[in-house]
């Protein structure tokens, strides 16, 4: 990484940080928490499942909604108070300005998975008092749920470098709606014919597959991940990530600063 | 080697939503702003200055035309560690101190890091801020950002700077801190290029001007061989508080103070101002030429477009 990419990023981590946006740190242990002993008073023989089930996806729904409202204001929150200005009058690439703001949001979405994965341990201990081996499994669930967050990252900063802040925000949140649904998109689209079955497996496979990156389930009952998922998803990811961030790039580099 | 050579530069805006249509922010612009100059660019608001700073950044793209900047195109990233640039009431990062600020834009400049301490301490002195330097910018005042945007534009030492507005939303005191520090800039060798609207900083600090207005250069050179082609005013002074007739259909200001009174009228009604005093047996006291000012030549080239356009 670049020394000019890394200052970006790291400023924009602080931003996140002095914004107080690790204080959802502060909900999410309040609720893992509760979860805890309310699943070993009201569950029996399932805590575990449960555990895991709520934990992963508080996990995954309070990292998308911070890449969300914070990816979406990572461009036009800088054009819309000029703070850009003095920053591409001064030696800085607009694309290394898009990577810059990519890496430090996506440093502070892993940072803040990082507690929040902690505190889902320590719920876990709490339900059943000792680990097992296939609860390994659940830093799998949690990597593909950073895998998500770098897709999601990418598309509101590809949002953010043309469109205003609610419709940034419409359009990640429906894209990742969509993404859900994914697997599901693919099957309808293998039952169409003709152009129909074109446009249709075209847009299936345009949308993020967040369904692929889903192993909540999965890992909560205890079954394992194969490698060969794990590879392509790492993969799929990256490119895609890769791909939209180009685009972002394309987008900004045209773009009046008016 | 100009250190701003500007090169037929021209913006073209597209504006509706559903039919389009071209609005011209600037027309073709040629400009050369020598080494080590302070250069004033000059225009009511709407007039295209910001536009044209916006450009020479890289903010916005031209329409047409070409610019260098110390011999080098507008995109060249060693140009740009050479500038310094104060956006028009600037705004920066609110959660930063303003020495983690200006740390920030030391290090996009390229400062060595062993050298960004001391260069951040020392422009903090300069603008007047070192006991204010742990203090987060969202509990500066408005002139207290100025001087931050003034700070990070001279931080990286660079050899041109571009100022938008830069005495704007500034005390009578912080202006005149603000011309003494482009002041010292033209003494360390640097180029000034700044755009303003207050007429008096221009005039008291500029080698050269150009005005501009409506999009359109109107002129450019030294203040004094600017004015010297402006018709003039003449101050008439007369005994009496009598206003003949004739001296009160120029059009120019009278002020009656005690036994004398004072008209300011055009060059042009001089001698029928004076016939008119004879004519009413008014005793003359005195006749003044008044210098033409660098406001006369800025209003008479607003009036000129504004007749132009109305023509055109």
């Amino acid at each position: 990484m670049n020394s000019r990419i890394w200052h970006i990023a790291t400023n924009t981590f602080r931003e996140a940080v002095r914004d107080r946006v690790l204080y959802n740190l502060i909900a999410f242990a309040l609720l893992m928490s509760g979860a805890a002993v309310l699943v070993g008073q009201i569950s029996i023989g399932i805590e575990r499942l449960v555990v895991i089930n709520l934990g992963l996806t508080a996990v995954s729904l309070f990292g998308i909604v911070i890449a969300i409202f914070i990816g979406i204001g990572l461009v036009s929150k800088e054009i819309e108070k000029r703070t850009l200005y003095t920053v591409l009058s001064r030696p800085v690439r607009r694309w290394e300005f898009v990577a810059g703001k990519f890496f430090g949001l996506s440093g502070t979405l892993i940072v803040n998975t990082f507690f929040m994965a902690i505190g889902v341990f320590v719920a876990l201990l709490y339900v059943s008092h000792s680990f097992k081996h296939a609860d390994t499994g659940i830093l799998i669930a949690l990597y593909f749920i950073v895998l998500q967050f770098l897709i999601i990252t990418a598309l509101a900063l590809l949002f953010s470098s043309f469109s205003s802040p609610l419709l940034s925000a419409v359009f990640a949140f429906a894209l990742f709606v969509i993404g859900t649904f994914a697997e599901d998109l693919r099957g309808f689209a293998s039952l169409t014919h003709g152009v129909t079955r074109w446009l249709a497996t075209g847009a299936a496979y345009l949308v993020p597959n967040f369904s692929a990156l889903n192993v909540i389930s999965q890992v909560a009952h205890e079954s394992s991940v194969s490698r060969q998922l794990i590879a392509y998803n790492t993969a799929y990811a990256l490119v895609y990530t890769i791909a939209v961030l180009s685009a972002t790039a394309l987008v900004f580099e045209r773009r009046n600063l008016k | 080697m100009h250190a701003i050579e500007i090169l037929g530069l021209e913006k073209t805006y597209s504006i509706g939503f559903w039919r389009k249509r071209p609005k011209r922010a600037l027309h073709p612009l040629h400009l050369a702003i020598e080494d080590g100059e302070i250069f004033g660019f000059l225009g009511p608001n709407g007039a295209g200055k910001t536009t044209t700073l916006k450009m020479l950044m890289g903010l916005v793209f031209p329409s047409g035309g070409s610019a260098r900047i110390l011999g080098m195109e507008l995109d060249d990233p060693r140009m740009k560690a050479q500038i310094g640039f104060l956006p028009e009431q600037p705004y920066f990062y609110d959660y930063l101190t303003a020495r983690e600020l200006l740390r920030y834009y030391g290090q996009l400049s390229g400062v060595d890091s062993r050298q960004l301490s001391s260069s951040v301490n020392a422009v903090l002195e300069k603008v007047g801020l070192r006991d204010a330097m742990n203090v987060q910018l969202r509990k500066f005042s408005k002139g207290m950002l100025q001087r931050a945007g003034i700070a990070q534009a001279i931080l990286h030492d660079p050899k041109v700077v571009f100022l938008d507005e830069p005495m704007s939303g500034l005390d009578p005191m912080g202006r005149r801190e603000v011309r003494s520090l482009i002041e010292e800039l033209k003494e360390e060798g640097k180029t000034v290029f700044f755009s303003t609207h207050i007429l008096s900083d221009a005039e008291a600090l500029c080698d050269r001007v150009a005005v501009i207005n409506l999009g359109q250069l109107r002129g450019v050179g030294a203040v004094a061989d600017l004015t010297s082609g402006v018709k003039g005013k003449v101050e008439i002074v007369w005994q009496g508080s009598a206003v003949p007739a004739a001296i009160k259909s120029s059009g120019g200001e009278t002020h009656v103070a005690g036994e004398t009174t004072r008209a300011v009228i055009s060059e042009q009604d001089q001698d029928a101002a004076i016939d008119a005093l004879r004519r009413d047996r008014l005793r003359l006291i005195s006749v003044t030429p008044v210098r033409a000012s660098l406001e006369d030549y800025f209003m008479a080239q607003l009036r000129l477009g504004a007749e132009e356009a109305v023509t055109r």
